[in-house]
């Protein structure tokens, strides 16, 4: 049995013909098979005999390097079955959702207030639960949006819409200005971005929450410019206190900012009824009532060709 | 004493015995060997078991039955009759019936996988199935609420039978959600158990509000 004693023979420095790396490896296979034979049916002797035997035949000779490949074949396996038990294990992510209730809160409040320090580098917390949360609570939200204002989705499911989007943004605006970051030489890694992002969408649930209900058109804009704003304020705050250079400054907030403040204003207008008759637009009340906006685009092309066809045919 | 003391054995008589260790009775081979009993035997046991399982949801006490024997069954049924009730209920006739089913299933098992991970991210002591089972049967409720909503639909749909679908849907979703935290909280570090009820508040108010908002053709 080469694998457990740690006495090597030096007697037996020579040559290691005869074993190799995987004849090891089968060797040790064939052993371990065979121990497990013997204490199933109790023919120890038996089995003793044959590993004598089978010993015998290699000879004393490649006894070191025996071992050595034995030992390499052990540790090989410890370590391919510590890397898989490291990446299919979800405890790489443990860390990033210790928090508490009260943090969860504090943050959520504090993404709405932007700093006023932004030559100190802003901490910023790399935690994943708050985010998640968000982006789920965001998906919700435009269910609701979606289902009330009878949004009719040709190629797709609302559910698979909704989620697609929301995690869509998260992740790919993120790693956007991940990238942005690096060219830009920003001090910042993947998950507080991922982190600051996700905290930057609780405005954006605010203000759906709010508008996806009571159907103002300007008190969405005061939403969009106010909750909005505030939001992308404190992450374009943080960014600035974390990015050195002028120019570096202007292309990362500035990127961030329109993507974000654009984000809210496609999510309320792709996925929102435009009730007729209760808009207040900056027009005044002497225009005439806004028609619904079909989202049908066949059913649309084919009243106008009705129309279209019932005057021609009225003409001729 | 010094009879006592001489337990020597003398050489010329060979020491022999048995040394095998009686085993015991029989009944462990029996419980595992099912394979034999008639098919009528195991179906009626896992019904029942499912059963139980059902009156642990309705009547959430803090029982450990529901989490040391968990079983899949109950949630795929609970899973594919909301599903099939649900179906149909959408604006356009043909093409959507198909994803509403798929959706709901989709729903359904995607949201209590992530609620599972979620918690035992969280540091919960709740094993992957046992999580998976717990918010499996907990939807029971809502499908009670889905019977009934369809069968006031059946009736009318004017703003009384929206308000008493309002009123029931409210109801079965607040058990629902009571009935798996009475469940799954207890596995949780006790400061942390409203991190894990919001997302399972979530997936019920999600699943809550298909049924509210559906319409038959």
């Amino acid at each position: 049995q080469g694998g457990g004693s740690a006495v090597i023979d030096m007697e037996n420095m020579d040559d290691t013909s005869g074993s190799s790396f995987e004849d090891m490896g089968e060797m040790h296979q064939r052993m371990k098979e065979e121990e497990e034979e013997e204490e199933a049916d109790g023919e120890a002797g038996a089995a003793e005999e044959e590993d004598g035997e089978f010993l015998g035949m290699k000879g004393l000779r490649g006894q070191l390097g025996r071992q050595v490949a034995d030992q390499m074949w052990q540790v090989g396996k410890r370590q391919a079955s510590k890397a898989f038990s490291l990446y299919a294990n979800i405890d790489i992510l443990r860390p990033y959702f210790d928090v508490e209730p009260v943090q969860v809160r504090t943050r959520l409040l504090e993404s709405m207030i932007p700093v006023k320090m932004i030559n100190f580098p802003q901490k910023i917390a790399g935690e994943l639960y708050g985010p998640l949360m968000l982006v789920f609570t965001l998906v919700a939200i435009l269910l609701h949006g979606m289902k009330t204002s009878d949004t009719i989705i040709r190629e797709g499911t609302l559910m698979g819409t909704a989620i697609g989007t929301c995690f869509g943004y998260w992740l790919g605006v993120s790693s956007f200005i991940y990238f942005l970051a690096y060219l830009c030489n920003a001090q910042i890694t993947m998950v507080q971005m991922l982190s600051l992002l996700g905290y930057g969408l609780f405005g954006h649930c605010i203000t759906l929450f709010v508008t996806y209900n009571i159907h103002f058109h300007s008190l969405f804009y005061i939403f969009w410019l106010g909750v909005g704003g505030l939001s992308t304020l404190r992450m374009v705050a943080v960014l600035v206190s974390r990015t050195v250079g002028h120019t570096q400054r202007l292309i990362m907030c500035g990127t961030l900012a329109a993507l974000h403040m654009l984000f809210l204003l496609y999510l309320h207008f792709a996925y929102h009824k435009v009730v007729e008759g209760i808009l207040d637009t900056l027009e005044g009340p002497n225009m005439q009532p806004f028609q619904r906006v079909a989202r049908d685009i066949p059913v649309v092309s084919n009243a106008i060709l009705n129309t279209t066809a019932k005057a021609v045919a009225l003409t001729l | 004493f010094a009879g006592l003391s001489d337990v020597s054995i003398s050489e010329d008589i060979p020491v022999e015995g048995e040394i095998t260790v009686p085993v015991g009775s029989q009944s462990p081979d029996e419980d595992y060997s099912t394979l034999d009993e008639p098919v009528r035997d195991t179906i009626m046991r896992d019904l029942k078991a499912v059963g139980k399982k059902f009156v642990h949801v309705m009547y959430p006490k803090k029982s450990s039955a529901l989490l040391r024997d968990w079983d899949l069954w109950g949630p795929l049924v609970l899973c594919v009759s909301l599903a099939l009730m649900l179906q149909g209920g959408s604006a356009d006739s043909k093409d959507d019936g198909g994803p509403q089913f798929a959706e709901v299933f989709v729903i359904i098992w995607f949201g209590a996988v992530v609620i599972t991970l979620n918690s035992k991210l969280l540091g919960g002591t709740i094993s992957f199935f046992q999580s998976l089972c717990v918010l499996g049967y907990c939807v029971l409720p809502l499908t009670v609420a889905m019977l009934v909503c369809r069968l006031v639909l059946l009736a009318g749909s004017g703003t009384v039978s929206f308000v008493v679908r309002l009123i029931v849907v409210i109801a079965m979703f607040g058990w629902s959600t009571l009935a798996s935290t009475a469940f799954l909280a207890d596995s949780q570090p006790p400061n942390r158990k409203a991190l894990v009820v919001y997302p399972i508040f979530l997936f019920y108010f999600v699943i809550s509000w298909m049924i509210l908002t559906f319409t038959p053709q």
